[in-house]
């Protein structure tokens, strides 16, 4: 598939029409909602895994929908059908009409049909169609490679997951346009056992990519990361416990924005005031030196689109600027009950799900000072350059993510490298502890997924090195 | 016959088709699964309706076997042309996996126990009308904020229902179908005080909607878990006691559960691998699998394979006796088959739990608090510093601050490590308030010492 057949493609493939869209919007609007909307979506995806050196079990997935939408004042009505027909979707414009109740005759003029005006994905030779031998041939190299590593390592897992997904949006106030997103995530898991210790390396990365993505960084490099990451750990000391000077390496580490800051500007929260940052608007939330931003338009980054989930043009949005708290991410409620701009990040999971106010990629921008001048500026303290996940508690602000890769820093010099740990702060003070922000900015190598309200969207993270003063650090070791 | 059972009916069958298609295209053998959901949620949020969500989706999943090589497909789309092309898409997928002699059904004699019909369906719950359901949820909120002042403002409340129908079908010609009914109502409060917010939750889940808790208990429950973490403190670090109240503790034996997972020892990429036989926990911790509890959340006549569930002791006093087994973990291990293989549409089976839980103790949970001089009572967990293949753990937690064998401030910010081996070993109390919340339970416990990080 690609962009091109993708425009007509509910229409060819299933015999929708531009007819039954106006209808399904007056329909969907004849008891008095503000707002009605269709969401088409057509995915498929594949997962390809080699365990034990063998493919194992390789599934291939079709999975197809729509749901429609009404929003009346702040209430949403969404019903959802997985058959693409008709009187499916009629009747889901039925029970979507219901949230409203002064019944009107409403006629929906369709806006015209438009593409979308960002092309950041490789749409060119979809992953999903290669050829599967050729997909296999990574796994396999993906596999000699770990093995190949080191002795030690026991057991290599390679896991590829790619798909397309068209999406059309079709709106009361004008919006129809198509997408067509390209999604692959790679992965090694390595196990390495020496004596009685047993420890797992892993690594992984992707984006909206195609073929070209394994040119430019090889599935061998993967390898060598989770295998060292795994033979490291079985000569890592317990972590420190306590609070101390914590350096974050670039790219993934990241996610400290995400969850302590990014989470926390998500418009619904802030209008619900539920946020700890609800109402903090101009004030100063971070640093001088800190500049967050949250940009979709980042061509093939994973958490990338064209257009969100709701037709809207993804932004570069900026949330804290110099460390004044600027603005919010925003779906079309949100934007609509408080009178503020769309910035493109209403985003669901699937057609199962309304729309949430997601973040894309959120990132720091750089700073001056070089990643060796921060690490020498530390007397004792946590080098921590790769992550596995956090989790956030929007209300209170309190957050967690923890390392996989994390060393000591000693006379700033890093030093031993110590076991994973969970790091914890607080979001709307977190940012006022950075210290220094260095001059490498990194983007992480897309295998980030982000949780909300039982949804899981694909996201981008990127940071500059940074240090931050007194972060509690969960080791083990007093 | 009702429409509803034709409906599941036509459903089982459309199941049993696909199978069909795959051995006329050329499988071996091939075994699928059905998935059909509808269901209503509603919203409130400050007494109004925020959101109303109707559901409806079916798919399907199928798996062939050819020569030892084995692929999967999956589709929402059941027209008979799709699936036609993706049996298709299968055999020829298959035809590129590497050969595997222990890739096939369960061998035909594990099905000789005749699939059983059983549901837990509640129809005249299922007929609940929305004015009912918004009402519903809108008590529970109600009842968290009139409990105190302090609760000032709310994540909403959610009821939701649905009604799910899980089939299974293979080559053998053993087809059985799973209808149930699944009820929920939840609600999130926030409480306020000198500037400071504090969210907590509570629910209900059932598959009978008369053996929901009451709107009244789940939303009071709501708000004195939110009240009791106002101002909360940060601990200095240091090694102490720690008491999990029952829904950390799910949490901590949701952890033992992975690390128990067929596939994850076979594999070597568990604490636990190679260990069968070993006193891996103290004495007081027996860990049960049990899928044939009356209406457990995780309760189910087959398992993802087609074969019928029983009950499995995997640890029993400390000792370590079984692993959660699929067919090809069991095959890879040399064991039997436990009937624990997990599967949704579009996966292949893997090992996983019905209701899994530890055995509960005899003392009140009370007693374990009252046993701490000076210790933790964990009431929530966050984050993912978990690592089944060392056992590391290290994971933020909320609770209460013990001194003196009483419950005596709020804390937050801190985190808790140590390692799930160490911890099994040094589980030294367990509580009598045992009670499924979801597929995995634990009673109350007290591990005798773990590092909690703080200032």
């Amino acid at each position: 598939m690609t962009d091109a057949n993708a425009e007509h493609f509910f229409e060819e493939s299933f015999g929708l029409s531009t007819a039954l869209y106006c209808q399904l919007l007056s329909r969907s609007l004849s008891r008095g909602g503000d707002f009605a909307e269709i969401f088409l979506e057509y995915r498929v995806s594949e997962r390809i895994v080699l365990e034990e050196g063998l493919v194992k079990n390789p599934t291939r997935s079709i999975s197809k929908g729509a749901g429609v939408r009404v929003l009346w004042q702040e209430r949403t009505a969404y019903a959802y059908t997985a058959d693409l027909t008709a009187t499916e979707l009629l009747a889901a414009a039925d029970v979507a009409s219901h949230i409203a109740n002064t019944p009107r005759s409403f006629q929906t003029v369709l806006g015209s049909r438009t593409k979308p005006e960002h092309d950041l994905y490789s749409n060119e030779t979809p992953i999903v169609e290669l050829f599967l031998h050729e997909k296999l041939d990574v796994l396999k190299r993906a596999d000699s490679a770990a093995r190949a590593y080191d002795p030690r390592i026991r057991e290599v897992r390679v896991l590829l997951l790619n798909e397309t997904c068209i999406v059309s949006v079709i709106n009361s106030e004008g919006v129809f346009v198509s997408d067509c997103r390209p999604l692959t995530r790679f992965g090694v898991f390595a196990v390495a056992q020496d004596g009685q210790s047993r420890q797992m390396g892993q690594k992984g990365g992707g984006g909206r990519v195609g073929r070209d993505f394994f040119e430019k960084k090889t599935p061998e490099s993967f390898s060598t990361d989770a295998g060292r990451l795994a033979i490291l750990a079985l000569t890592a000391d317990p972590a420190p416990a306590g609070e101390m000077e914590v350096v974050l390496g670039p790219g993934w580490p990241g996610i400290l924005l995400h969850e302590a800051v990014g989470h926390g500007l998500e418009a619904d929260f802030n209008r619900k005031k539920t946020s700890a940052f609800a109402g903090f608007v101009g004030q100063q939330v971070a640093s001088p030196e800190c500049t967050v931003v949250d940009d979709g338009t980042i061509p093939q980054l994973r958490g990338s689109l064209n257009v969100d989930d709701e037709g809207t043009r993804t932004e570069c949005t900026v949330l804290i600027e110099k460390g004044i708290l600027r603005g919010f991410m925003q779906d079309r409620l949100s934007a609509r009950l408080t009178g503020a701009a769309l910035t493109g990040n209403g985003r669901r999971e699937n057609y199962k799900h309304i729309p949430l106010p997601r973040m894309t990629n959120t990132y720091m921008l750089a700073g001056k000072q070089t990643p060796e001048e921060i690490i020498a500026s530390v007397e004792r303290g946590l080098f921590a350059p790769n992550f596995g996940g956090g989790q956030v508690d929007i209300t209170n602000g309190k957050f967690v993510f923890s390392t996989s890769e994390a060393y000591l820093i000693e006379k700033g010099k890093v030093s031993r490298p110590v076991r994973g740990a969970t790091l914890v702060g607080n979001g709307p003070d977190v940012l006022k502890r950075v210290a220094a922000v260095g001059n490498d900015l990194a983007f992480d190598e897309g295998v980030g997924t982000c949780g909300k309200g039982g949804q899981s969207v694909p996201v981008g993270v990127g940071m500059p090195t940074v240090k931050i003063r007194n972060m509690t650090v969960g080791g083990t070791r007093l | 016959m009702s429409s509803r059972v034709a409906v599941h009916t036509e459903l089982q069958e459309t199941a049993e088709e696909a199978v069909r298609q795959a051995l006329r295209y050329g499988a071996d053998q091939a075994d699928a699964v059905l998935l059909s959901e509808k269901g209503f949620q509603v919203t409130t949020r400050n007494g109004e309706v925020e959101s109303l969500k109707q559901a409806g989706s079916k798919a399907l999943g199928l798996r062939v076997f050819l020569d030892q090589r084995t692929a999967m497909v999956s589709t929402s789309d059941l027209a008979l042309v799709t699936v036609e092309s993706l049996v298709q898409e299968a055999l020829a997928t298959a035809g590129h996996t590497s050969s595997d002699a222990f890739v096939s059904l369960p061998e035909p004699e594990l099905y000789r126990d005749l699939p059983f019909t059983q549901d837990w369906l509640d129809i005249e719950g299922l007929e609940i009308p929305p004015a009912t359901t918004i009402a519903l949820a809108a008590a529970a909120e109600t009842a968290a904020r009139n409990l105190d002042r302090r609760i000032q403002n709310s994540e909403g409340a959610t009821f939701s229902d649905s009604e799910i129908v899980w089939c299974y079908a293979n080559s053998y010609g053993y087809s059985g179908r799973f209808p149930s009914s699944i009820f929920s109502l939840s609600t999130t409060p926030i409480a306020v005080e000198d500037g400071m917010m504090q969210r907590d939750y509570w629910f209900s889940v059932s598959h009978f909607l008369n053996k929901l808790n009451s709107p009244q208990e789940v939303g009071e429950t709501a708000a004195r878990r939110a009240l009791r973490r106002l101002g909360a403190r940060k601990v200095s670090t240091c090694e102490v006691p720690v008491v999990f109240d029952s829904l950390t503790a799910a949490s901590v034996i949701g952890e033992i559960c992975n690390a128990l997972n067929g596939a994850a020892i076979y594999q070597k990429a568990s604490f636990l691998a190679d260990r069968l036989g070993d006193l891996i926990a103290s004495p007081r911790v027996t860990l049960l699998d049990d899928p044939t509890i009356c209406q457990g959340l995780g309760s189910r006549p087959f398992d993802g394979e087609g074969l019928l569930t029983k009950p499995v002791s995997l640890v029993q006093e400390g000792k370590l006796e079984n692993y959660l087994l699929d067919c090809y973990s069991a095959r890879k291990l040399g064991l039997r088959p436990t009937a624990n293989a997990f599967r949704s549409i579009a996966t292949p089976p893997t090992p996983g739990p019905s209701n899994f839980y530890l055995k509960a103790g005899a003392a009140a949970p009370q007693d374990l608090i009252a046993s701490v001089k000076r210790g933790l009572y964990v009431t929530e967990l966050i984050g993912f510093g978990v690592d089944i293949v060392s056992g590391d753990y290290s994971r933020g937690a909320v609770g209460l601050w013990i001194e003196g064998g009483e419950a005596v401030y709020p804390v937050e910010e801190i985190i808790i490590g140590g390692n799930l081996n160490t911890m099994l070993q040094e589980l030294e109390l367990v509580a009598n308030d045992l009670e499924f919340r979801g597929p995995i339970a634990s009673p109350t416990f007290k591990i005798s010492r773990m590092t909690v990080s703080g200032k």
